[in-house]
């Protein structure tokens, strides 16, 4: 959450006392003033922004990163391990950096941080479900073969890479006219009827409501999204997949 | 002085619609003074403490429309207490017990009551526009009461408010006898609302133009409503998820490309990338579009979809959008005047950033680009040149760099010869915001040339006084200027104290100027107020005069100390 760290006023009264509060003024370093010294007084005080004295320590760090052996009095040195502690988890190469936070800064509305906060939580969980823009994989039974293998939709960008990439994959497991030439041949609706009609394999896939369809109806896009399961069917178990293919053929005679 | 009557010169002074004309109009003798002042419709109030209801009434009791703006700009990033003021109460009241017949009212970081929607909605029988933008203090209650009164709204329009809405019933309580609903907005509610009530009101709304949504108005409901009202030209849309493959992602996409007239598109408060593609056939005709709601849209989704926008005018969008996808608009946005990029993760470890490297395709493919508004991740003085040299009519300019306090990371020098060549550059340039690493060279510019300048936003900049006075000796037309964490002290305050008469307000905070000197502008300028907010424990503040002011707000006023203050704030 957000560590308020104010770029208040100076501590009341002068002095060196440390407050409690993570005040920036604590770092202050004064042109030509390298040593310690008060706070109070002691002539122009040209204050440079208290952020900026952060991130020099920042850059330092990575060499000093001493944070005992505090002397309390020596206000510099109290402030400069006091950054030091804000911001080592910032040079911790093990964490991610923690940026010290400035109230007010950057000047985004709360409105709208709020708005962004409530927005992120609900997209991650929403997109771990859907596919987005990540990988898709999907199961590939083929009926006969001894075990599964796993594609992801999203390495091709049509049904013919896909098939392509099938025959590949199942080359070893089939049986008959199949082979690589069957599978490829689902585009083919002339073809298809062989495949039905045959043991040859049809491929098919079950999309988002259960429903086992035909591969190679439905737009490239729509497939990949809508895709959760392949299977390579039996030609013969495939008859009831695609009853336009079988009318149309039968028209044609 | 009057060669005319009187009614001549009411109808000459009708078309007079900006207000500094017409303030300009009114100073010219007492006769048109006062035919301006029956005249006046229209009134803005740049800050409601600076005059008050009743003189406002005397003068102008034809009012119609009057604008409100409370807080200062900083309580935006909560630097400001939230009872620090601008309650709108007063003012309704005191209209309502005059008789003028308002129509509109527009706030803006203004605390808004029930009580005062409810007194408001019973008391003006005309009623027909509220417009709300970042106020608070109301819940649902308060809106119920709006809908349920005012019989001939028109405008209902809630921008960024923080309301309590637990109670969604209020869409439910517009009569069945309301139809003249022109626009209403209720983005911004977290709560539900009757979803047929919105229904039936959107269909006997004919007149209805601008419609956005809040997130939880469910697709199908959206779809039904873009059916009833295909006549839209503002839509924002709440939640959009939904499987495009589906058969509601079809009757959303017929749905939509019915609705031929939307120019302006915005929302997605709740989207699934994907589903982008329903909205393509809108938006060849889209010339705003907000999607700085939207962290899902990003990558390929979102250039794709901007690729299809051509004639857009403005943008607001996250910086998710990277410097390539700025490329892309760039390429495709040839009209594009305005553009802001937002955050999207403010305290992150920023890798969604844009550079400079965005802003600069910007300003090259966009020449007609005049105002920004930039968060990025780093900026460098080469940019700012060529940016400076590719858009030169630049109105408004704010930068915000992450990191405030961070140098031309090529150089490692400061930006001040970046923001210089801006300032020099845009002639016409009315509000600058600046950041990064700054000496007082950057203000020495900008009082030279920032000849326009009226507001000016700086923090965590500047070596000396030196640099606050470049600006308040330069900029001639400054009329809101916010310092907040600069080395700016009291000499530089006292230099003109006359000078922030001439203003709208100042403010200061976590700078070096002291009580005593604060004290001093008081003293010496009664026609302003000036206040001391001290938000710390107050035991803390002892009054000694040399003590750092830790925020300090003054501004111009003719009725003198406020009221209504909290004990956070004393007025000096």
């Amino acid at each position: 959450m957000e560590v308020g760290l104010k770029m208040g006023m100076k501590g009341g009264g002068g002095g060196d006392h440390v407050k409690e509060k993570m005040g920036f003024e604590e770092t202050e370093l004064r042109l030509g003033l390298p040593g310690g010294g008060g706070e109070a007084g002691g002539g122009e005080v040209v204050r440079k922004r208290g952020f900026s004295e952060t991130v020099d320590l920042k850059l330092n760090l990575s060499s000093k990163q001493d944070t005992s052996g505090i002397d309390p009095n020596e206000e510099k040195v109290t402030g400069l391990t006091k950054d030091k502690n804000l911001l080592l988890s910032a040079t911790d190469p093990a964490k991610p950096p923690a940026k010290a936070q400035v109230v007010g800064w950057p000047p985004v509305r709360s409105f709208r941080k709020n708005m962004l906060a409530t927005t992120t939580t609900t997209e991650k969980s929403s997109s771990d479900e859907s596919s987005g823009e990540k990988a898709a994989f999907v199961k590939v039974s083929m009926d006969g073969a001894p075990y599964l293998r796993k594609v992801d939709l999203r390495m091709y960008t049509s049904y013919h890479q896909l098939s392509d990439a099938l025959a590949k994959m199942f080359s070893s497991f089939t049986i008959g006219n199949c082979g690589s030439q069957g599978v490829k041949d689902f585009m083919n609706e002339g073809k298809l009827m062989d495949l039905l009609n045959g043991s040859d394999y049809v491929p098919t896939y079950e999309d988002k409501d259960g429903d086992w369809m035909l591969v190679g109806d439905v737009p490239w896009e729509m497939f990949v999204e809508s895709c959760k399961r392949l299977r390579i069917m039996k030609g013969t178990e495939a008859i009831g997949l695609a009853p336009k293919a079988v009318e149309k053929c039968k028209k044609r005679g | 002085m009057n060669y005319f009557p009187d009614e001549v010169l009411e109808h000459v002074f009708d078309s007079i619609a900006s207000h500094k004309d017409r303030n300009s109009v009114s100073l010219v003798c007492k006769s048109w003074y006062r035919i301006e002042r029956y005249s006046r419709r229209r009134v803005f109030i740049g800050n409601c403490y600076s005059i008050s209801p009743e003189r406002l009434i005397a003068r102008f009791p034809g009012l119609k429309s009057l604008t409100l703006k409370g807080k200062p700009h900083f309580a935006d990033f909560n630097l400001v207490p939230y009872d620090w003021g601008g309650f709108v109460y007063p003012w309704i009241k005191a209209l309502a017990e005059s008789g003028i017949g308002l129509e509109e009212l527009r706030l803006k970081r203004m605390v808004v009551s029930d009580e005062s929607l409810e007194l408001l909605s019973k008391s003006f029988a005309n009623f027909k526009s509220l417009v709300l933008v970042s106020c608070e203090g109301f819940s649902a209650d308060g809106l119920a009461a709006v809908a349920a009164n005012c019989r001939f709204l028109r405008e209902l329009d809630l921008q960024e408010n923080e309301v309590d809405d637990h109670r969604g019933h209020w869409l439910s309580c517009f009569p069945e006898s309301c139809t003249s609903l022109v626009s209403l907005n209720f983005a911004c509610l977290k709560g539900e609302v009757n979803l047929g009530a919105l229904e039936r009101l959107v269909s006997r709304s004919p007149n209805l133009k601008s419609l956005r949504l809040n997130r939880l108005v469910p697709l199908d409901t959206l779809q039904k409503l873009l059916m009833r009202a295909p006549q839209l030209v503002d839509l924002g849309i709440g939640s959009y998820v939904h499987d495009p493959s589906s058969e509601a992602s079809n009757k959303l996409k017929h749905a939509i490309q019915r609705c031929k007239s939307i120019v302006s598109l915005s929302g997605f408060l709740e989207v699934a990338p994907r589903c982008m593609s329903a909205i393509y056939p809108i938006c060849g005709n889209l010339t705003t579009l907000n999607l700085s709601y939207a962290p899902g849209l990003h990558g390929n989704k979102l250039t794709k979809l901007i690729q299809h926008c051509r004639k857009l005018q403005r943008l607001w969008i996250l910086d998710r959008i990277g410097d390539k996808g700025l490329g892309v608009v760039a390429s495709t946005c040839k009209e594009l005047q305005e553009l802001r990029v937002f955050p999207s993760d403010p305290f992150g470890a920023g890798n969604d950033a844009v550079t400079e490297e965005g802003l600069v395709l910007v300003s090259a493919g966009c020449p007609k680009l005049n105002s920004l508004l930039y968060f990025c991740q780093q900026m460098t003085n080469a940019a700012l040149i060529t940016v400076a040299r590719n858009c030169p009519n630049f109105i408004r300019f704010r930068l915000c760099i992450l990191d405030p306090v961070k140098p031309d990371p090529v150089t490692n020098q400061p930006l001040d010869e970046g923001f210089g060549a801006i300032v020099q550059s845009c002639k016409r340039l009315k509000r600058l915001s600046l950041s990064g690493l700054l000496t007082d060279q950057v203000f020495l510019y900008i009082g030279m040339y920032a000849e326009q300048l009226e507001m000016l936003s700086i923090a965590f900049a500047a070596d000396s006084d030196k640099g606050m006075l470049y600006v308040l000796n330069g900029c001639k037309k400054l009329r809101k200027l916010e310092i907040r964490d600069c080395p700016f002290g009291n000499s530089a305050l006292l230099e003109d104290v006359g000078k922030y008469e001439t203003m709208r307000s100042l403010w200061m905070s976590s700078c070096e100027v002291t009580l005593g000197g604060c004290k001093t502008v008081a003293e010496k300028m009664p026609s302003l107020n000036v206040e001391i907010i001290n938000e710390s424990d107050q035991t803390e503040f002892n009054l000694d005069e040399g003590q750092k002011v830790d925020k300090m707000y003054l501004y111009r006023t003719l009725v003198g100390h406020r009221k209504d203050a909290p004990e956070s704030v004393w007025i000096l």
